[in-house]
């Protein structure tokens, strides 16, 4: 499998690459200083014009959106040139995705206009912004997988004969557009075999087709390696000299300087500024963004490996043939241990191993000294035992319930069915631990499949700590959640260390393992291969490790 | 290879297979006169499956299917011997009517947003009790163009007969082919079955598609009414009972995928011929009970169902499997 040397690479390189999580140590307490004089860029406005003096393809001035009392959109100005890749950024929440659907008719501003070539116009649908100009490439590949890479190119506008579909015709077309795109593949075959990546170029030859103005790339390369990353942003490139305005949006900083000319940063529905990229560095744009101190709070040096707590949990010899080797561990009372791996390296096994998910073939567990058995999460709960898995969506959250019931949910299903909770006991409970990790929802009933990734996330620790837990496991407690969230999650682990957690935390951030692990172990192809301490857990140490670079090891040791 | 070719191919064996079996056992079943029955006695039910081909395919699902061929023989048998109108006027009151009728639904479907299964369970409900309504006993057809319909075949080679109900039967098929495959409502029915809302953002007329979809398995239902009441002589409310379930095991042997998106309406065809083959070597057996059919085409079904899993579970491409995907992309 190419894909898993790929990401595999692509890991690597973003671990390694400075930009790719802004991360806090770059911030020093001065420049914070300056970060506090955020109207700076508000000066910004300047920006607007800078584009060498072409009029925008599509312009949209002083937007305002207001859903219930809160202004999701409050006078943001946004502009995009033809031959430009104009990159939005800001935290979740910013109000990013709502620019992006009112620029492509998915939802109505409340305020402002939008023009385009200069005309004012409003958009209905999609469909209308898609005529008009405008198209629009998801991160989930908008696409028909089932049908072929032709038929999704001319879905709804197929050549016809005598009221038959001219086929001949429409796989010749398409076998044309994608050469001219670079890709050289039977059009004829289901667009599910691609690669994701394939199917991105697939999306953006249709929109482009379609429409022809401006192209909305909406974080197109989340699921990507850097290969298609780059394979992407060549097609990106050609685009670009055809004249078309193209609008990026994405989480990765050093793609935004790879490929974008100007960027427009929001922050809490504010225009904060549109600047040209060239005169903006990295730490600059993150501090745009985020308008804040990042620091995580408690000092960024590594956490000395304490003299912790009594053993709580070992791991002896467990073990699952195929999915992880046998590794021993243990964790005592008031210690994090960091994992650290590539994905794909057994990490998320190794956890699933630890919370009875999946049975383990060989090895023994003792909490507190005494032997258990888990061969099911609901005797890990029992046990003490907490996770907050890796893919929060599927696995953690009940989106349709509210923050209540998600957060009691893990306690009530440890009373069983006879002792049900009462709803001033669920109040209590969820009000409590809403307080101390700092849930922010406009009230406790609402789904929680509105909150915000970083609010989902404490939610789901919400519900272990409910439940008063011994042991802790969290699996990349901090993807897909702003950066702002970030540091906030990095705080509730420090804290939860301090009083006196078991806590087992995988994260491919390695400035945040370094940040709060006690010890860090590293996995690397289903094998427990390191257990660093103290000076060791630095991300050099560690990166080497994966890389099971031995020489870099040594000379570090 | 197409993935989606793969059922169907399986299908295809098991049918060339089961047939040289058959054969081997009893060899006057190859004969012109064995496969004309084949088609004169499925005809109803391959017209229907048709309908249910395009339903299937759209991600639906239509169990109104048998009612409406039930409640089509009744008001067909009603227009002619109690109306006295011609049979040509009562087949074009009846599509009309059955059109209507999935149109209806459709339309519910959509914009209520109610499953397909609920709507045509209360489309079911609805035909049926108005057949019974219409006539609870059976009625029988006594008309020139009925005689001379039935009488009128195309003799084979081999002294099969070739009626003109078969025949209707194998054009339906045919322009079920033309249209699932070569024009845009099917491609847009296909695009329903991949994912409706990326359709909907590519421009499939979501509605309109919908709403035909519908429209033509209730029209392809009342053309399979007219089929079977020129089978029997006869319209009676209770007939056609559970045709929808045989439908449905036709389209799913023939290799279309329940969940919708994949698979052929030619394969739909071979579904059928399959149950037309069980239910020929038990006539030609003559100890075995007819329900040995049922058995047979359940197992076939539940070896269908297991296979598709195999064959679409590999990569699934539908939406939720791109989540799974990038599971396993990750994780691999």
């Amino acid at each position: 499998m190419t894909h898993k040397a790929n990401t595999t690479a692509a890991r690597a390189w973003a671990t390694e690459s400075p930009l790719t999580a802004p991360s806090a140590e770059k911030l020093s307490p001065t420049d914070c200083l300056v970060t506090a004089k955020a109207e700076l860029w508000q000066a910004g406005d300047g920006g607007q014009d800078m584009a060498d003096g072409t009029r925008p393809v599509l312009e949209a001035r002083g937007i305002v959106k207001v859903f219930g009392q809160h202004r999701a959109l409050d006078g943001v100005d946004f502009a995009v040139h033809p031959g430009e890749v104009h990159a939005l950024l800001g935290e979740n929440g910013a109000g990013k995705s709502t620019l992006i659907k009112i620029l492509t008719g998915a939802y109505q501003p409340d305020g402002g206009e939008i023009f385009l070539d200069g005309t004012p116009l409003r958009f209905t649908d999609p469909l209308d912004a898609q005529g008009s100009g405008i198209g629009t490439v998801y991160q989930e590949v908008n696409l028909l997988p089932n049908r072929s890479v032709a038929e999704n190119l001319f879905l709804g506008r197929q050549p016809t004969r005598f009221g038959l579909v001219a086929r001949k015709a429409i796989v010749t077309e398409a076998t044309a557009l994608m050469a001219a795109y670079g890709l050289d593949i039977d059009v004829r075959a289901e667009l599910g075999s691609f690669s994701v990546a394939v199917q991105q170029i697939v999306a953006i030859a249709r929109a482009v087709e379609l429409s022809g103005k401006v192209l909305v790339l909406d974080e197109p390369t989340a699921s990507l390696d850097r290969n298609e990353v780059a394979k992407l942003f060549e097609v990106v490139a050609k685009l670009k000299a055809r004249g078309l305005g193209i609008i990026f949006i994405t989480h990765f900083l050093d793609q935004v300087f790879a490929v974008a000319d100007r960027v427009t940063i929001l922050r809490n529905g504010q225009l904060i500024g549109t600047r040209d990229l060239s005169t903006l560095t990295a730490t600059e744009v993150v501090r745009m963004m985020l308008g804040k101190d990042l620091a995580y709070g408690h000092s960024t040096l590594p956490v000395m490996e304490a003299a912790t707590g009594p053993e709580k949990v070992t791991f002896t010899g467990l073990g699952r043939a195929g999915r992880v080797a046998p590794f021993t561990l243990s964790l005592h009372a008031g210690e994090v241990v960091g994992v650290a791996g590539l994905l794909g390296s057994g990490r998320t096994e190794m956890a699933r191993l630890m919370f009875g998910v999946d049975t383990a073939d060989t090895g023994e567990i003792t909490v507190d000294g005494t032997r258990v058995s888990l061969r099911n999460p609901a005797q890990a709960v029992r046990a003490g035992f907490g996770f907050c898995p890796e893919d929060r969506k599927v696995d953690g959250i009940f989106g349709e319930l509210s923050v209540r019931e998600n957060i009691v949910i893990a306690l009530q299903a440890k009373l069983g069915w006879f002792r049900a909770l009462r709803r001033d006991e669920q109040d209590e409970i969820a009000g409590r631990y809403a307080d101390e990790l700092d849930i922010r929802a406009a009230n406790h009933d609402m789904p929680v499949k509105l909150l915000s990734g970083g609010n989902q996330q404490k939610v789901i620790l919400a519900r272990w700590l409910a439940n008063d837990p011994t042991f802790l496991i969290l699996d990349e407690p901090t993807r897909g959640i702003d950066v702002g969230a970030h540091a906030e999650i990095v705080r509730t682990i420090t804290r939860l260390r301090e009083e006196g957690l078991a806590l087992l935390v995988i994260s491919s951030e390695l400035d945040e393992v370094v940040a709060y692990s006690n010890r860090v172990v590293v996995m690397r192809d289903r094998q427990m291969v390191a257990e660093l301490h103290g000076e060791d857990i630095t991300p050099a140490v560690i990166v080497a490790a994966i890389a099971d670079n031995r020489d870099a090891l040594e000379a570090q040791t | 290879m197409n993935r989606a070719l793969r059922p169907l191919l399986a299908t295809t064996a098991i049918f060339l297979l089961a047939y040289v079996a058959a054969v081997l056992q009893y060899p006057s079943m190859l004969s012109t006169r064995v496969l004309g029955n084949f088609l004169t006695d499925n005809a109803f039910l391959g017209i229907a499956a048709v309908g249910m081909t395009f339903v299937i395919l759209s991600g639906g699902i239509d169990l109104s299917v048998g009612a409406v061929i039930g409640f089509s023989t009744v008001l067909i048998a009603t227009l002619i011997m109690w109306a006295g109108l011609h049979p040509l006027m009562a087949f074009a009151i009846t599509l009309v009517t059955a059109a209507c009728f999935g149109a209806v639904m459709g339309a519910a479907i959509h914009y209520l947003k109610v499953p397909s299964f609920i709507v045509t369970l209360a489309g079911m409900f609805l035909a049926r009790g108005g057949a019974s309504v219409l006539s609870p006993d059976s009625i029988g057809i006594k008309h020139d163009l009925y005689t001379s319909i039935s009488r009128s075949y195309v003799l084979l080679p081999g002294g099969g007969r070739l009626t003109v109900i078969a025949m209707i039967m194998l054009a339906v098929f045919a322009l079920g082919i033309v249209l699932a495959h070569r024009t845009r409502f099917g491609s847009y029915v296909y695009a329903l079955g991949g994912n409706e809302t990326s359709a909907a953002l590519m421009g499939v007329p979501v509605a309109r598609t919908t709403i035909l979809v519908y429209t033509l398995s209730s029209t392809l239902a009342g053309l399979a009414g007219i089929v079977f009441s020129l089978y029997t002589s006869a319209g009676y409310s209770l007939s056609a009972l559970g045709v929808e379930l045989d439908a449905i095991a036709a389209v799913v042997i023939g290799g279309t995928l329940l969940t919708g998106g994949y698979g052929f309406v030619a394969g739909t065809f071979i579904g059928v011929m399959l149950q037309g083959l069980v239910q020929t070597y038990i006539v030609f057996d003559g100890t075995l009970s007819s329900w040995w059919t049922k058995i047979v085409i359940g197992g076939l079904l539940f070896l269908f169902i297991l296979l598709q899993r195999l064959v679409f579970s590999a990569a699934a491409p539908q939406k939720a499997g791109f989540g799974s995907r990038k599971k396993a992309f990750r994780k691999s």
